[in-house]
């Protein structure tokens, strides 16, 4: 029996740290894994829980990441909580069998610690991976500091797990800006924490022998379609109600209340942007800032990314003037991901807002203030001309000429 | 807020420094923040870490930061590194070096006019520790400088801090930081 670890009520921790602490508290079978920056602690944490007898579970130290999550696919399939962590070249490596863990419907929960894919080599923070991940059928959660890492991976397993979704999840956070950045982190005692998950309920589990079933099947024209359908149908219709209860009943737990689209300074926002990890609370401040000057900045996180939340987001923007989308991936010859995401979203909403696109921060580059304070004068003018007073897609915080498109 | 940034060289111990500080800061109730800038990280590369900590949550997870104090823990990093890069009029300087604070602005004239201390932190954890792991020390130098906690207390909690380390270890840490409170001039 796992040895149960004393914490105090708020632990200095950084992303990593707290991941591992989620991942210890909710008791998970397996856990196959190969390491990579900037998410390597999270496992060698959870390696050192193992030898210090605070985990019952198996650790797996396997020979890639394509292995790890193929362990980890293996090891759900079989019936048990199974969770591993990744970064980057690791997730790009692991991209074949995440489509495998969502389409044979296996509640894997993944530690994305995100992180620029090469080239050039790049160890820091930005949401190239997350962005890789987002059509391979995985319910993602974005968070912006330690503590939402924490909590994040309890409602992960719980959403996960439930027996009418059944799809893996990842809890994305930002490379070493959230990973290695150490914050206080209010914890939950290792029996509310486990309490609040739930014992595992295994469901076609492939060593109840009593019951035999298949998992991984080939289907051709015949039923392949109807699979995909049935994978986007629970994708669509039923994990977003279990995430608002599963945050629900987090908040009466913990007092954390979290959105499926968490908006701040929202109310009479007249301008808005919209982005994910770390940068949410960096623009959080700025539009605190502004709005003594008599600016109405509001700020829209994402907090989860799959599936897309539009109604939340429709409804949270309604009466913006002036929208900018801030995408920290390369986009690579289109606008960015979340850009597109919203123009879907509002094109058919009534509000007639002007939509602008910012590409930043990519291979970690430092998302500041003062160019959040440039975003929002932009975003001003936009909103009191009615249309684009500036390009469509702009990079921010780039060396040398200014660089622009559309 | 209060702003720390920390120059080092990659092995001496800044981060777990900067995370140490952040833990103790952390137990009176305050918000803190506890970072590095890493690149593909080799033992001895001048990097820097960073604290910040405020009465409120800390929302800003931007790199660029205009600290009220400079802590160098590797003397060389002084001719080097942009020590005073994005300095403020008030900025407090803590500085590991071998020399009097009037010889260290004489041989590096950029520190002329600031708040510059100086204190040897490498001697100090050389002769206590036994190795030169200046960051320890440092702390207790920075605690006399800003007079931001006592000494009981502080030692109190570094050692809960340094808990995972042999007892030797942890007093001979708790002998540097005493030290380097008494010597920083």
């Amino acid at each position: 029996m796992a040895e149960s670890m004393e914490l105090r009520d708020i632990e200095v921790w950084d992303g990593n740290m707290a991941a591992s602490q989620a991942l210890r508290q909710c008791q998970v079978d397996v856990v196959a894994a190969y390491p990579i920056t900037p998410s390597t602690p999270i496992v060698e944490n959870y390696g050192n829980f193992t030898a210090n007898g605070y985990i019952d579970g198996e650790f797996v130290m396997v020979e890639s990441e394509h292995a790890a999550m193929s362990g980890c696919i293996g090891a759900s399939a079989a019936g048990g909580r199974v969770a591993t962590a990744t970064s980057s070249q690791g997730f790009a490596l692991m991209l074949e069998t995440l489509y495998s863990a969502s389409g044979m419907r296996l509640p894997i929960v993944l530690n994305v610690v995100n992180r620029a894919i090469g080239a050039p080599l790049n160890v820091n923070g930005d949401h190239s991976d997350m962005y890789m991940g987002r059509d391979s059928g995985w319910i993602q959660l974005d968070c912006y500091n330690a503590q939402h890492v924490y909590d994040m991976n309890f409602i992960a397993f719980k959403v996960a797990e439930d027996h009418d979704v059944r799809l893996p999840a990842m809890v994305h956070q930002d490379g070493f800006m959230t990973s290695h950045t150490a914050q206080g982190v209010k914890t939950l005692s290792d029996e509310v924490a486990y309490k609040f998950v739930g014992d595992f309920q295994p469901m076609n589990d492939m060593l109840d022998l009593d019951h035999p079933v298949t998992h991984g099947v080939q289907t051709e024209e015949d039923w392949h379609f109807e699979h995909k359908a049935r994978q986007h149908h629970a994708l669509m219709t039923a994990v977003l109600p279990k995430i608002q209860n599963a945050f629900d009943e987090f908040e009466k737990l913990t007092g954390r209340k979290y959105n499926l689209v968490e908006a701040y300074n929202m109310e009479d926002a007249e301008v808005a942007v919209v982005c994910m990890g770390t940068s949410v609370e960096t623009a959080q401040e700025v539009s605190d800032e502004l709005r003594e000057q008599g600016i109405k900045a509001g700020v829209v996180g994402i907090r989860v990314f799959r599936p897309w939340p539009m109604e939340q987001l429709a409804m949270v923007l309604k009466n913006v003037k002036a929208i900018g989308a801030l995408d920290r991936s390369s986009p690579h010859g289109t606008f960015g991901a979340l850009y597109n995401e919203i123009a879907g979203t509002l094109i058919n909403s009534g509000n007639k807002v002007v939509l602008t696109n910012y590409i930043y921060g990519l291979g970690g580059r430092d998302l500041t203030k003062a160019h959040l304070v440039g975003i929002y004068n932009d975003l001003k003018a936009n909103a009191e001309a009615g249309k684009p007073t500036t390009p469509l897609q702009q990079y921010i915080g780039l060396r040398g000429p200014k660089l622009s498109f559309f | 807020m209060l702003e720390i940034r920390w120059h080092s060289r990659a092995g001496q111990g800044a981060v777990t420094g900067a995370k140490g500080l952040a833990d103790v800061v952390s137990t009176t109730g305050k918000h803190v923040q506890a970072f590095a800038f890493y690149g593909s990280a080799k033992r001895g590369a001048a990097m820097t870490a960073y604290n910040r900590v405020d009465d409120k949550v800390i929302l800003n997870h931007e790199k660029f930061m205009s600290p009220d104090y400079v802590l160098v823990i590797d003397p060389a990093l002084v001719y080097i590194a942009d020590i005073t890069a994005n300095e403020k009029e008030d900025t407090t300087y803590i500085i590991t070096t071998h020399l009097s604070t009037e010889e260290l602005i004489a041989s590096q004239p950029k520190l002329a006019g600031k708040k510059v201390y100086t204190v040897d932190c490498i001697k100090i954890s050389q002769e206590t520790i036994g190795k030169a792991i200046p960051n320890t020390p440092m702390l207790g130098a920075l605690m006399k400088v800003s007079g931001m906690y006592d000494m009981v207390f502080f030692k109190e909690n570094m050692a809960r801090v340094l808990k995972k380390l042999p007892q030797k270890i942890i007093d001979a840490n708790m002998i540097a930081i005493q030290r380097a409170y008494d010597e920083v001039k």
